[in-house]
């Protein structure tokens, strides 16, 4: 069930019940957009490094992401609307896949799959690897492991679905495509001179919290 | 030396018919047929291909460097993300070169173990590269769904013994990490007695299927003076038909002991690269059942190896192996220290590469394709 202002005018479930044995179906549109939508998910074909091979196992005889409708893995970003980071994402390839962040149509979402895509995980020490691609783009779902079971994808994509249907359509929590102020395209980062130029993408990458200067026990009030 | 005794290589000049612009695709780093983030400048007159130029470093990850900075046996987890498909080969490969580094002897138990584990290693990784390379043609599915299902029981195989599906962390300096589950080489019988019927299964559905043999006959040839001039190994030498198998040339580990055949193929063309591999799987469960049938109990582990304190004298030592893909390679520096003064990979995806353009010149745009997966590359490997 939806929540916010779908879930609050939606119908009590006895009542729905009981209409749908008189053959009346009654829901809200908020829900019946939310149901389409997760169960129609597109991931985009797109493997970076180790993960992928896992990520390909989830879709192949034994795990089969097509009982989540998820079957089909689009090879173009426009018709894709999930982006499954599967792998390592160095800072030769980080603009490429901002890029074809950008490309795919709104709503979208992104699965960061694995250790590298989340932090670099065993390469973080290497220079052209990229700590996490959610310095960059907004990540929706994280998955740890190195790599991880297609299992853990399978729950990662649940775990997506329970997000979208819970996604209330007005309001300050509604997607970004019904939000006129809010940015859709992120920008692209180059190679700087050093390194990536930003280094990160601050509207999805915040500043820490500054340091709280005291005694303990004022820090733990 | 005389100074004709190297004879630079260049690959041949196409030109352009005239009557029309050379169009220059990008194919890549992100594109369905390049399994990985690898780029491929290719410039076009119509359909054909006058000029390719790959373009690499989209995953490099540093390994090498890495290495060097932490102690001998932190690096054996990152050989296993090297080649994704094939960790527990890339484990042998850089355990021998360190053994041979360090002078360990590796116990009889220990080695029939290890050429269990790289057999069916080469099983999966062929079975799964000929799934990938008729997903290419464009038979979207049917082929890869077999590969795969066959490899998950090679994978839940792993899982039992390394307790990972791909990242299998099992060999060690001087032996293995541990010795077999029980009824683990029951299970490997089983599965291993399986493995002929779904090749045949393969074989009936593709090697006389119309569509392979028009798109891969004569199709991305690879001439074997080529192939021994660029130094490359593995299939796609053989299927060029030069009979060089470093398990026969090399006779690392205990392979002298087993008999096997080393197919060869006629044409270097895909077709020959596919069938190659097809018959070096049946190749492989003949060593698997040998191996099986003779191997003895005993320890797993040289005594003299230990994990703490590991510092191999000064020295230099290079180890190989036959991969999957060809010539694995580790070369290593000892300066008596805990990390090896210089650390270098001899990746056979990377040098199998360096004669793309020479394969698809003159070919169709759809046959790079095709011919980059039947190279069967790893860009965990390539990039390192």
């Amino acid at each position: 069930m939806g929540s916010g202002i779908g879930a609050a005018m939606a119908v009590k479930p006895d009542l729905k019940i009981e209409l749908g044995k008189q053959g009346v179906f009654v829901t809200t549109i908020s829900d019946l957009y939310n149901w389409g939508r997760k169960n129609s998910v597109w991931p985009m074909q797109f493997g970076l490094a180790c993960c992928a091979i896992e990520m390909i196992a989830t879709t192949m005889a034994r795990y089969d992401l097509a009982r989540f409708g998820a079957e089909v893995f689009r090879p173009s970003p426009r018709q894709a609307d999930l982006m499954i980071i599967s792998g390592t994402v160095t800072k030769k390839m980080a603009p490429q896949v901002v890029r074809l962040y950008n490309q795919m149509a709104e709503p979208k979402y992104v699965i960061a799959m694995g250790a590298c895509a989340i932090s670099g995980g065993p390469f973080k020490q290497g220079y052209n690897v990229l700590k996490g691609i959610d310095r960059y783009i907004p990540v929706d779902v994280h998955i740890p492991g190195c790599p991880p079971r297609p299992e853990a994808l399978i729950h990662a994509f649940m775990t997506l679905q329970a997000k979208i249907d819970e996604q209330p359509l007005t309001g300050s929590e509604r997607p970004r495509h019904l939000d006129a102020e809010a940015q859709g395209e992120f920008p692209i980062p180059v190679q700087g001179a050093h390194d990536l130029e930003p280094p990160v993408n601050r509207l999805v990458w915040p500043l820490p919290a500054p340091a709280v200067i005291g005694t303990d026990a004022e820090n733990c009030g | 030396m005389t100074a004709t005794a190297f004879k630079s290589y260049r690959p041949p000049i196409i030109e352009a018919d005239g009557d029309g612009e050379v169009l220059e695709v990008a194919m890549g780093p992100h594109h369905p047929s390049t399994h990985g983030v690898f780029r491929m400048d290719v410039a076009l007159d119509g359909e054909r291909v006058i000029r390719l130029k790959p373009v690499f470093g989209y995953l490099h990850r540093n390994h090498e460097k890495i290495a060097e900075k932490g102690s001998y046996l932190a690096s054996m987890p990152y050989t296993d993300r090297l080649d994704y498909f094939c960790s527990l080969t890339n484990n042998w490969a850089y355990a021998l070169a360190v053994e041979k580094l360090a002078g360990l002897e590796v116990p009889e138990r220990a080695e029939y173990i290890r050429v269990i584990t790289a057999e069916l290693t080469r099983i999966q990784n062929h079975a799964s590269a000929i799934g990938f390379l008729m997903q290419e043609m464009g038979a979207s599915g049917t082929p890869l769904m077999y590969a795969f299902r066959e490899r998950e029981k090679i994978l839940d195989l792993f899982e039992e013994l390394t307790g990972s599906r791909m990242m299998c962390n099992y060999m060690r300096f001087g032996g293995c990490r541990s010795e077999l589950p029980t009824g683990w080489l029951e299970k490997v019988k089983v599965i291993v007695a399986g493995f002929p019927a779904f090749i045949d299964e393969i074989e009936a559905l593709l090697t006389s299927n119309e569509i392979l043999m028009a798109r891969a006959q004569g199709v991305g040839v690879l001439t074997p003076e080529l192939a021994v001039n660029a130094g490359i190994t593995g299939p796609m030498l053989r299927a060029a038909g030069v009979n060089y198998d470093i398990r026969k040339v090399d006779h690392y580990g205990i392979y002298d002991r087993f008999t096997f055949r080393v197919p060869l193929g006629d044409h270097g063309d895909i077709y020959d690269r596919y069938m190659i591999r097809v018959l070096e799987m049946r190749e492989s469960i003949g060593i698997l059942e040998q191996a099986i049938r003779d191997i003895p109990a005993g320890p797993i582990m040289d005594p003299k190896s230990k994990i703490r304190g590991f510092r191999p004298k000064v020295g230099e030592a290079y180890g190989r192996i036959e991969a999957p893909k060809g010539e694995l390679g580790f070369y290593l520096i000892s300066d008596g220290t805990s990390n090896p003064y210089r650390y270098r990979v001899r990746p056979p995806s990377l040098i199998n590469l360096t004669v793309l353009e020479d394969m698809c010149l003159g070919q169709n745009v759809a046959d790079v394709v095709l011919i980059f997966g039947s190279v069967d590359i790893v860009l965990g490997e390539v990039d390192r």
